[in-house]
């Protein structure tokens, strides 16, 4: 059996394999301990554990065979997904990524955003804050009935935070800024998958795509299928576990 | 470092800001440097330099300042050298490679400039730098508007002469640029009081050409596979080059090229054989600076060219030794330096073949094209770069990034994502 971990700054996700079949997944959020953590889920023997996310190192040094980055994992498990796919686009906590893949699965590019967290998972939190939604499922959810008209102009999430604020104080609708936030996270989306030529199909992962609000406007904003897996955070972990599986096999 | 305390304080260093310096030096040398792994043994001597930054170095100049001997900076590889030591003078190239004397940097400049601007303002704002306080004269040039104007500003506390090196390459622009140089041998010839002869001259080409052909030994060597050297050494090298004394230095990194031979003779190197070799672009590593190449050599490949001023652009052309009157060898003086691919000419097609031309020599996988901040040539240049490399196939990474570390992670990913394409 060959394990796959992904240590993000939000989630840990978690899948293992018996040949090239799932057998187990889970999905922990990362608290403070992440590798107490990523241990608790490693709980049985595995022939070869791989790990990816902003945690692979702090992994490899303890429990992990090997790592790979978050951009090979999402590839190898979005392909091992949609054998076929040419693009991948995956907003995890903290960062966008855009990856090509070539007919045979392999990385020729990628995208990412630097420094900043603007669009992100975090800043979808953060305004689903600010306006008193109790989660992210319910800001997507909000926002997809709220009205066009309102536009935010600043990415930064903490100007953008107070511009949300100081809209409900001059009494815009919290459902249209919800829908403007979101509008303003597929733009600057939008931009980046052009900017790196994106090709079709387009599948997307990570926790931002269970957004149905993200995933409707950025459908619409590019005019092509963006397909969503039924666990788009488990990708990445998928990506680790099928690459410990291959390097083993390899051996 | 032994105690220069009192050498530094004659000087007028602020002592306080300079002890915090000396203090995150050997931290950030030990891991990046002393932690790798089969380093040449002939890198002792490198190490020694560097540990003797502030210290020995500073004290030799100072003995030559006593017996009459003048000390001119300068911040670019376009200011020859040659024409300082035909006068007598030392040339050091000044650091800027470290997020230093910000806040007194920032009373002066704009908050968003190439922190490069920033470090060189920075250093001599707050007096941390024995080699700014050492100059007798500091040697400025139009690289970049940013520099340009920064050196209107800096001459306030040290006198500064700028060169002006132009823009294009044409008839015209080499002979602003002989001018240029005209100028600046009459300049050094006042500043130290010593007459630049034909004789003084030719020896200090030759000097100085002997240094750059050591630094080409040093680069041909790394073509081979498995890589004989780090980049991360081979930059320190070429970062040292800039302000060590010139003879003692090429006869030292010549010693190191008779070890780096031996070991391609027996197939050593630093990584194992083929791992993912890349070459590297774009603006300039100042000293301390060692921040992208020390992710790449600790992502899985080995950095094996620098196209960088501190790298090939430095030391790629020789001055010709074929004159034998004053003005024919300032003419090739002047000449050397205009087939230097800087950023600041337009168009600088010379920059994009060399490019191709090393990746095919050094055998590399790709490139990783590297802006400082702010950098306005090389971030707009790395356009071009990228629909060349495009053309031929070669893979690119463009990264652009400061001196501080709050973006480390972020580059760990895609330097390694990067390496993992090459694979």
């Amino acid at each position: 059996m060959y394990a796959g971990i992904d240590i993000g700054s939000r989630t840990i996700g978690f899948v293992a394999l018996a040949g090239d079949r799932v057998l187990l997944t889970a999905l922990e959020d990362t608290g403070h301990e992440p590798l107490d953590t990523a241990r608790k889920l490693l709980n049985q023997k595995y022939a070869r554990v791989v790990a990816t996310g902003y945690g692979r190192h702090s992994a490899k040094s303890d429990f992990a065979h090997d790592v790979i980055t978050e951009i090979k994992a999402h590839a190898l498990g979005a392909a091992y997904l949609y054998p076929g796919v040419r693009t991948v686009l995956d907003i995890g906590g903290q960062d966008t990524k855009v990856i090509l893949l070539n007919d045979r699965g392999s990385v020729t590019d990628f995208q990412m955003n630097d420094r900043c967290s603007a669009g992100t998972g975090k800043f979808l939190e953060v305004m689903a804050g600010a306006l008193g939604y109790t989660g992210v499922g319910e800001f997507g959810e909000e926002a997809l009935k709220g009205k066009r008209g309102i536009k935010i102009s600043n990415m930064c999430t903490v100007f953008a935070e107070s511009e949300a604020v100081s809209l409900l104080h001059r009494g815009a609708g919290r459902e249209d800024i919800a829908l403007a936030l979101h509008v303003s996270v597929v733009e600057r989306t939008a931009g980046m998958l052009q900017r790196v030529g994106y090709k079709t199909p387009l599948v997307f992962t990570g926790g931002v795509a269970n957004n149905r609000c993200i995933v409707t406007l950025l459908a619409e904003k590019l005019g092509v299928e963006v397909i969503v897996p039924p666990q788009p955070q488990l990708v990445g972990a998928l990506g680790a576990a099928l690459a410990a599986a291959t390097t083993a096999a390899a051996q | 470092m032994s105690n220069y305390s009192e050498m530094w304080s004659s000087l007028g260093l602020n002592l306080e800001a300079h002890d915090q310096l000396l203090k995150v030096l050997p931290p950030t040398y030990h891991d990046v440097y002393l932690t790798q792994p089969n380093r040449p043994k002939n890198m002792e001597y490198f190490d020694f330099v560097v540990n003797e930054i502030h210290g020995l170095r500073i004290q030799e100049l100072q003995e030559h300042k006593k017996a009459g001997g003048k000390v001119i900076g300068a911040f670019c590889v376009f200011v020859p050298e040659e024409i300082v030591r035909a006068a007598g003078g030392i040339c050091i190239g000044l650091c800027s490679g470290i997020d230093i004397g910000t806040a007194e940097a920032e009373q002066v400049l704009p908050r968003n400039i190439c922190p490069l601007i920033k470090s060189f303002m920075g250093f001599k704002l707050a007096k941390i730098c024995p080699y700014f306080e050492s100059c007798d004269l500091v040697v400025g040039e139009t690289t970049c508007d940013g520099k340009k104007k920064a050196f209107e500003i800096l001459n306030d506390y040290v006198p500064v002469h700028v060169m002006e090196t132009p823009q294009m390459k044409k008839g015209r622009d080499r002979d602003l640029w002989l001018e240029e140089v005209k100028d600046f041998a009459r300049l050094v010839e006042e500043t130290t009081g010593n007459q630049i002869s034909a004789a003084t001259l030719a020896r200090s080409i030759n000097e100085v050409n002997g240094k750059r052909r050591a630094l080409r030994r040093l680069a041909d060597l790394r073509k081979c596979d498995p890589a004989p050297i780090s980049g991360k050494d081979s930059l320190l090298i070429e970062q040292i080059a800039m302000y060590d004394d010139v003879e003692r230095f090429t006869a030292r990194v010549n010693q190191l090229c008779d070890e780096l031979e031996q070991r391609v003779q027996a197939g050593e190197g630093v990584f194992p054989a083929k791992t993912p070799r890349v070459i590297v672009t774009g603006t300039p590593m100042a000293i301390p600076n060692w921040k992208v190449p020390h992710i790449i050599e600790t992502s899985g490949a080995v950095i094996v060219a620098e196209e960088l001023c501190t790298g090939l652009r430095y030391f790629e052309n020789e001055v010709a030794e074929d004159a034998t009157g004053l003005d024919n060898m300032l003419e090739n003086v002047a000449a050397r330096y205009m087939g230097i691919n800087c950023a600041v000419f337009t168009p600088n097609p010379g920059r994009l073949e060399k490019l191709v031309q090393l990746v095919k020599e050094y055998n590399a996988g790709g490139v990783i094209h590297c802006t400082l901040s702010f950098c306005d040539p090389y971030a707009v240049e790395a356009n071009r770069v990228e629909k060349m490399l495009k053309q031929e196939g070669i893979p690119l990474l463009k990264i652009e990034t400061g001196y501080d570390q709050e973006d480390a992670g972020q580059l760990k990913t895609r330097i390694e994502a990067f390496v993992e394409m090459l694979k």
